[in-house]
């Protein structure tokens, strides 16, 4: 249980919507969970508060001792959480190998920079566009280069945006294989998605988020058996 | 935009010199120019042309350096600062006032605001400013001092875009509204002129006229060479990451303030020192530097010449200038609308600036369809 992120009775507020409502979630080390649910649910919102981005109206967020409702966005980066975002963000007027020298973070030395690199290029499958500046990579290189900037700190928390929106088939595919080898057991990883079959082949346990809430939280099989999951994935 | 995989790549590992060479040809314009001004340097000191051609190139050469500096926050950081002529004055002021009170030290002729405001001496903040390496350090200090004060409150309340820029243009009209006031103590409205004495010479003589010429061309090749190696460091491409996506760079670990506080205190230490080389070289201040529309001005030259290339910093201002120095002589009341027209045709037609025209893409943005 060590190492995993604690969401504890989150609120976060946005003028008269509760975006989220008195949330609590809790993501294991070693485990790949995915957060499904309807547009509007406070999928987004809620890494939005993990990563720092948005302050939560009540509630924490616990990794290990620290309470990062508290931290600045740096900070909780430099605590050992990465977020990929929704939209591919990476640094476009910079190199594919740049991009990932600044994923490393700022505490990893230089020296041990290059070889770090070098290893993430083979595992995102980006080796031979290494020089090509960011901004015109593929759509699905850009959501891989971006995974990568994520995975060169080593994190122990990962947050992964929609990684497979957009991409066809067979990057979904590579892109599921790619998940799976990131984990690991002193790693907690969490999953927005829409993409069901994806979410299936990647994900440990899925929890259902509606209306800011928890709806469901457990297997897929048993989330595509629920009457309260079916009635709000195929509207009211 | 083109063109930046070669602006920069990974920087190879070499040794020393040759490491530093390649790294500043890494940037073929930043070396060219360089070369260029120091080969006017040369010329001007061998060929002794009129004083009036060496002070306009001393002039422009300080101009230049004042563009590189806002083209380092505005091309690098993303940081629009539309009051950078407050650090230029901040460099401009305390060098007159060098020069004021080495005058007034050695003719013992009080300056005129001293008899205008019937005071018997200068105010107390001029102690000490006969001693140029104090005024320079002084200049340099204050600039970096106000930077620091106004970009920790800013960027700690991560105010940002169109906000800071318009903040910074509030900044430079409150510091003039301030320097317009008579009993400051630094000239009033008048400013600060009749600079006598540099150094003990005389302050117009062809000597003087030229060495500071030279030495504005030669803290212009300075300047550019150095900000081109800050640029293609690590930390040039940390500049790049934040200005395209600050959030994205936060949140991989990198705390963002600092970073944009160093470069924008490093940026107004530049700044200053453009004024503090282009006062003697004109021969006056006012508080008409700190005129929001000559801080608007300088983005326009960095705009024009190309926005986060720094040649492109020193052509813009150089061009523009030089236009300036000849229109506002042959027909004054059509400057502004020549630098007016100048400024829709580069936005419609030439968006990275005149450095466009170099790598032949002269089809304008909204020809060319939707990709950046």
């Amino acid at each position: 249980m060590s190492g995993g992120l604690a969401i504890d009775a989150l609120s976060v507020v946005f003028g008269r919507f509760r975006a989220l409502d008195d949330l609590s979630l809790a993501v294991d080390a070693g485990e790949v969970r995915a957060v499904i649910g309807p547009n509007g649910a406070g999928k987004t919102t809620l890494l939005d508060v993990i990563s720092g981005i948005t302050r939560p109206k009540s509630g924490r967020v616990m990794l290990g001792d620290l309470d990062l409702t508290q931290c600045a966005e740096a900070e909780i980066a430099k605590a050992g959480v990465r977020r990929k975002f929704q939209k591919p963000s990476v640094f476009p007027m910079l190199s594919v190998r740049e991009n990932l020298e600044i994923g490393c973070g700022a505490d990893l030395p230089a020296a041990a920079r290059p070889a770090r690199v070098t290893a993430l290029l083979g595992d995102v499958g980006l080796s031979a566009r290494a020089d090509v500046t960011a901004g015109r990579l593929s759509h699905g290189e850009k959501q891989w280069l971006e995974i990568g900037m994520v995975l060169a700190s080593e994190p122990r928390v990962i947050l992964l945006d929609e990684p497979v929106a957009g991409l066809s088939d067979a990057e979904t595919a590579r892109t599921a294989a790619l998940i799976q080898a990131l984990r690991r057991p002193d790693r907690a990883i969490l999953v927005i998605e829409h993409d069901m079959a994806f979410v299936e082949a990647v994900a440990d346990r899925v929890t259902v988020l509606h209306d800011g809430r928890t709806l469901y939280e457990g297997g897929m099989a048993g989330a595509r058996a629920d009457a309260r999951v079916i009635e709000v994935f195929l509207g009211r | 935009m083109s063109g930046n995989a070669e602006t920069f790549p990974v920087p190879r590992r070499r040794d020393g010199a040759a490491r530093l060479g390649a790294r500043i040809a890494r940037d073929p314009l930043v070396a060219i120019l360089s070369a260029a001004i120091l080969g006017i340097a040369l010329c001007l000191v061998l060929v002794r042309p009129s004083p009036y051609l060496v002070n306009a190139a001393g002039q422009l050469a300080a101009f230049a350096i004042l563009a590189v500096s806002l083209d380092l926050v505005w091309g690098y950081l993303g940081i629009l600062s539309l009051g950078h002529g407050l650090f230029f004055a901040v460099g401009g002021y305390v060098c007159a006032m060098h020069l004021v009170a080495h005058a007034y030290a050695v003719t013992g002729i009080p300056p005129d605001f001293v008899q205008f405001m019937g005071w018997k001496t200068l105010p107390w903040y001029w102690a000490g400013l006969t001693n140029a390496p104090y005024a320079l350090v002084l200049a340099l200090g204050l600039a970096v001092l106000v930077a620091f004060v106004f970009g920790l409150a800013s960027f700690r309340s991560r105010v940002n875009g169109v906000y800071f820029s318009i903040i910074s243009q509030a900044l430079v009209y409150v510091a003039m509204l301030l320097m317009f006031r008579n009993d400051t103590g630094l000239g009033g409205n008048n400013g600060m002129t009749g600079f006598s004495l540099l150094f003990g010479w005389p302050m117009g003589s062809p000597g003087v006229t030229l060495g500071l010429a030279v030495a504005s061309l030669a803290a212009l090749a300075a300047v550019l060479v150095g900000a081109s190696l800050l640029v293609g460091s690590r930390t040039g491409r940390l500049m790049l990451a934040c200005r395209d996506d600050e959030t994205r760079l936060r949140t991989l670990g990198y705390g963002t303030t600092r970073l944009k506080l160093g470069i924008w205190c490093l940026s107004a230490a530049i700044a200053a020192l453009a004024g503090i080389l282009y006062v003697p070289q004109v021969g006056i201040i006012n508080p008409r530097v700190l005129a929001p529309d000559l801080s608007i001005e300088i983005a326009v030259w960095v705009a024009i010449g190309g926005i986060g290339r720094l040649g492109g910093a020193v052509l813009g201002a150089v061009l523009v200038n030089a236009l300036k120095f000849w229109l506002t002589a042959a027909m004054p009341e059509a400057w502004p609308f020549i630098l007016s027209g100048l400024v829709l045709l580069v936005v419609l037609a030439l968006p990275n600036g005149l450095l466009d025209l170099a790598a032949l893409r002269l089809k304008p943005t909204w020809l060319r369809g939707g990709t950046r």
